[in-house]
């Protein structure tokens, strides 16, 4: 992974990408899927990301580290543009999606290529079926005909499907908080997705449910590029093939897990997962 | 963008402009309102109006002097008899409540809030018109009292509830009793709320007119007596509303605008009173 | 007070520290604390006796009609104080007919203005906009029921009802001569005031929807208004039903602007057109003029039915808002 040890920063600011180098990735290495650079992000005057620059490799596990309030869940809401919802949110800089700018194209597109899945875990008080089925159904990806075979994939996708396959006219909240979540990776994964942010999947449940959804991960990146937000840093050791660690606002390391968690280059990186932070 | 992804965004737009139309349709009405009776009303209201008495079936002129004293008579009586049951009783709910009686009390309440104003009227009519054999004002302000006294007591309770547990520690530590802590400390610190609450209150029933029409009735001249029929804003604009004189229909528009601004002006003195209150709490 | 109270009786922690025993006891008793709690008991008592009085008042007060007509009084449909025969048919059918079209105008309106307020406008203009339509709540009905006659019916007779007549003639609904007062006239009128009743609740629903909702909506590539129509007012869905009850309860109860308007006329009729009548306009129309007692008493058999029928409609109305706003996120 040559590129990624060339970007990992040894200054408090990532160096910037020459744009030849950006948008020619070498052969043999993961091509980079999302392209980050110079991003800085408002809310109102407040600037909550700070000139970040990161190319997010297709078909990994990315794991994003950080306390809490350092912009990462605001850097994963650039990816798909929801941070649009918020009043007098703005980002500046440029995301490119497989080469396209992501600010270009027309955000509901950009959500369904960029699928989401929360922190806390949002089922629609309605059936498991109909959750599973709301995005096709509003994208009108299949055809009628082919809904249920397109719900069944999804939900063993996320490994709901022998769960659930008895109960899927059932109402989605009389699942535990684990399915329930995982629930949300498959409605999320319906519309077949490229890239898939988890925004700290896990921070709501219990050890059990935790191992079963990050044992699902490692099947999805066959998929699709994942991007896994998490506080949790035992968790992004475990899961994620390449790891960043942000603070306040800043994209301090990028490199693979490996070299993050054993030999970090920055001091700062070193103090937050030796614990010594603060 | 392909052409599915145009229509579904196009609907969007269309929808959530209709949404918009519907919001300005709701203020529209008012604004309607308020500017019909504001021309209307307007032409007609004269110093005549609000100090003469009602002239002779057939004459023109005179004016609504004796609603205008009338309608505060009742509601100084609804207020007389709605209050101390609503304040007294919203104190208990916040106070002093337990669970089940409490909770029967709250519910009861709502339910009070609920009964048409009609049947109100019928209730005053059977416990004060019928035993008395004649229309009167005592009658009338019981009706108003009566349909008080629920949001008296709901929005008492809410603005004692309000305030912070900690006020309440403050004064119990400093050897104060319990009923002395809420005479002193926490009725005072919430009487700002409580006396807008009741403001809204009264404004509410002073356009009350359905339970009014057969207990204080109505009286071309001035009431002699609390126990005496009276004349009062609403049921004087149902009279000349429906009445066949022209020179009546007008009365009715004025007196609709004294009446209408006397509502709108409580309420948006008080609305903006709370307002200010729950921002500097958050604050 | 304007904006409908939909605060629902709940169990409330005590804020004192209680201790027990006897001692205890006297010592309150001494420093006055239980002859306060005693003495606002009394009052919130008040509020039960004064409701069970109510019932007992309406009941007593209509027992001739009960012993002459007995549940015949709600099916019959001929109203006649002149040989003392009293049915309430007309009136149960008028009061339904026009809160039924009240609802029917209201309903879409309300919760249309309801989805813009919570939605879509900016927080400002949300105010500012909920601010007048509670003050078009506060507004008394006598009023409206002035504007109706003077404004509202004129334009329905020369311009609304020919124009319904010539275009969906053939519907029973519109048919037959153009008063301009009558059945849809009154419906109108009730429609523009429950509308902010419907707007002002479903508006608080609609906001307590969680905002993870509309993200998990918007994530999946959704439009603003798919995540709206499609996920946060289904969430919401019992809530507005119950705003729309408590609507209904109070569309049942209104009297004023109704009377003004709907002509007065115990007839039923299928023509929205026509001319009729209903509850609480036939107790303030002929309460003063009733003659005989059996007459009074049936009047007050009406105010007790419309009693029943709103006090039910209006219980039913808040538990659905209770249910709603209980619900959780994740787990019911």
């Amino acid at each position: 992974m040559a590129t990624l040890q060339g970007m990992s920063a040894m200054e408090k600011t990532p160096t910037k990408m020459e744009p030849d180098e950006v948008s020619k990735p070498s052969n043999g290495r993961p091509q980079p899927k999302l392209l980050v650079s110079a991003l800085n992000f408002f809310y109102g005057k407040r600037q909550a990301l700070l000139d970040v620059t990161i190319q997010i490799p297709e078909n990994r596990i990315t794991g994003l580290i950080g306390p809490s309030g350092c912009g990462k869940s605001t850097f994963l809401r650039t990816l798909n543009r929801m941070y649009e919802i918020v009043p007098h949110a703005r980002a500046e800089g440029r995301i490119e999606l497989d080469g396209q700018n992501l600010m270009e194209l027309d955000a509901m597109e950009v959500r369904r290529r960029v699928g989401m899945v929360f922190q806390k875990s949002n089922p629609f008080p309605k059936s498991i079926f109909d959750n599973v089925a709301f995005g096709l159904r509003v994208n009108r990806i299949v055809r009628r005909g082919e809904l249920h075979e397109a719900v069944e994939r999804s939900l063993r996708r996320a490994a709901l499907w022998d769960e659930v396959k008895d109960s899927l006219h059932d109402s989605a909240y009389k699942l535990s908080g684990g399915q329930q979540q995982r629930l949300c990776i498959a409605r999320a994964l319906a519309v077949d997705p490229e890239v898939l942010l988890l925004d700290e999947p896990c921070s709501a449940l219990d050890p059990i449910a935790t191992a079963k959804i990050e044992e699902l991960l490692f099947g999805l990146k066959k998929l699709c590029t994942v991007v896994l937000v998490t506080h949790n840093m035992q968790q992004a050791a475990r899961v994620a093939d390449v790891t960043g660690f942000f603070l306040l606002g800043r994209l301090i390391e990028f490199n693979t897990t490996e070299v993050i968690f054993k030999t970090p280059a920055s001091r700062q990186t070193e103090d937050y997962i030796t614990g010594r932070f603060g | 963008m392909s052409p599915r992804l145009v229509w579904r965004k196009s609907v969007s737009v269309m929808m959530l402009s209709l949404t918009g139309v519907c919001a300005l349709a709701g203020v529209s009405v008012l604004l309607f309102i308020l500017g019909y009776l504001l021309w209307y009303g307007g032409k007609y209201i004269n110093w005549d109006f609000v100090t003469q008495l009602p002239k002779p079936v057939g004459e023109t002129g005179g004016g609504m002097a004796n609603a205008i004293v009338g309608s505060a008579k009742l509601l100084l009586l609804a207020a007389l008899t709605g209050v101390p049951v609503g304040f007294f009783g919203g104190v208990y709910l916040s106070e002093f409540g337990g669970k089940t009686f409490a909770f029967l009390v709250r519910y009861t309440t709502d339910l009070l809030n609920g009964v048409p104003s009609i049947v109100m009227g019928i209730f005053a009519y059977t416990v004060v018109v019928l035993p008395m054999r004649h229309f009167s004002t005592l009658a009338g302000g019981l009706a108003l009292g009566v349909m008080m006294i629920p949001i008296a007591v709901r929005s008492t309770e809410e603005f004692l509830r309000a305030i912070p547990t900690a006020l309440r520690e403050g004064a119990l530590a400093l050897g104060a009793s319990k009923w002395k802590t809420i005479v002193k400390v926490v009725i005072p610190a919430a009487a700002g709320g409580i006396v807008t609450g009741i403001m809204l209150d009264l404004a509410r029933v002073a356009g009350e007119t359905a339970p009014l029409i057969f207990t204080s009735f109505n009286n071309r001249f001035w009431s002699s007596g609390w126990n005496q029929p009276i004349a009062s804003l609403p049921v004087m604009i149902y009279t000349y509303a429906l009445g066949p004189y022209d020179d009546w229909h007008r009365q009715a528009w004025a007196a609709g605008l004294i009446l209408l601004l006397l509502v709108l002006a409580a309420n948006i003195v008080a609305r903006t009173v709370l307002a200010r209150r729950s921002t500097a709490r958050e604050m | 007070m304007a904006t409908p109270s939909i605060a629902v009786a709940r169990p409330a922690p005590s804020r004192f520290p209680r201790p027990g025993g006897a001692r205890a006891f006297v010592e309150r008793l001494r420093s006055g604390d239980e002859i306060a709690h005693l003495i606002t008991l009394i009052f919130a008592s008040t509020i039960l006796f004064l409701t069970a009085w109510l019932v007992y008042e309406l009941w007593v007060h209509s027992a001739l009609p009960r012993q002459t007509f007995g549940l015949g009084f709600l099916t019959a449909s001929t109203w006649d104080p002149v040989f003392e025969h009293f049915g309430a048919l007309p009136f149960i059918y008028g009061t339904v007919v026009t809160s039924a079209l009240g609802l029917l105008i209201a309903v879409p309106i309300g919760v249309g203005a309801a989805i813009f307020l919570a939605e879509l406008a900016p927080h400002g203009i949300s105010e500012a906009l909920t601010f007048s339509i509670e003050l078009l709540a506060a507004v008394p009905s006598v009023i409206i029921g002035l504007l109706g006659i003077f404004v509202l019916v004129p334009i329905l007779r020369k311009v609304v009802e020919p124009f319904l007549k010539a275009t969906l003639g053939f519907l029973p609904f519109f048919q037959g001569p153009a008063f301009g007062i009558g059945f849809l006239a009154a419906g109108l009128i009730l429609a523009i005031m429950v509308v902010p009743f419907i707007i002002s609740i479903s508006r608080g629903i609609l906001l307590a929807v969680p905002t993870e909702q509309r993200e998990a909506a918007l994530a999946l590539g959704a439009t603003k208004w798919e995540s709206t129509w499609k996920v946060v007012v289904p969430y919401a869905r019992t809530g507005i039903m119950g705003s729309v009850f408590l609507a209904l309860a109070r569309a049942l109860g209104e009297t004023m602007a109704v009377t003004m308007v709907i002509g007065n006329d115990p007839k039923i009729s299928a023509s929205l057109f026509a001319p009729g009548y209903t509850i609480a306009a036939a107790i303030a129309n002929e309460f003063t003029e009733a003659t005989g007692d059996l007459h009074l008493q049936a009047l007050i058999e009406l105010g007790l039915v419309l009693f029943f029928l709103t006090i039910l409609i209006n219980a039913f109305g808040r538990i659905l808002i209770l249910v709603t706003t209980r619900k959780g996120t994740s787990r019911e």
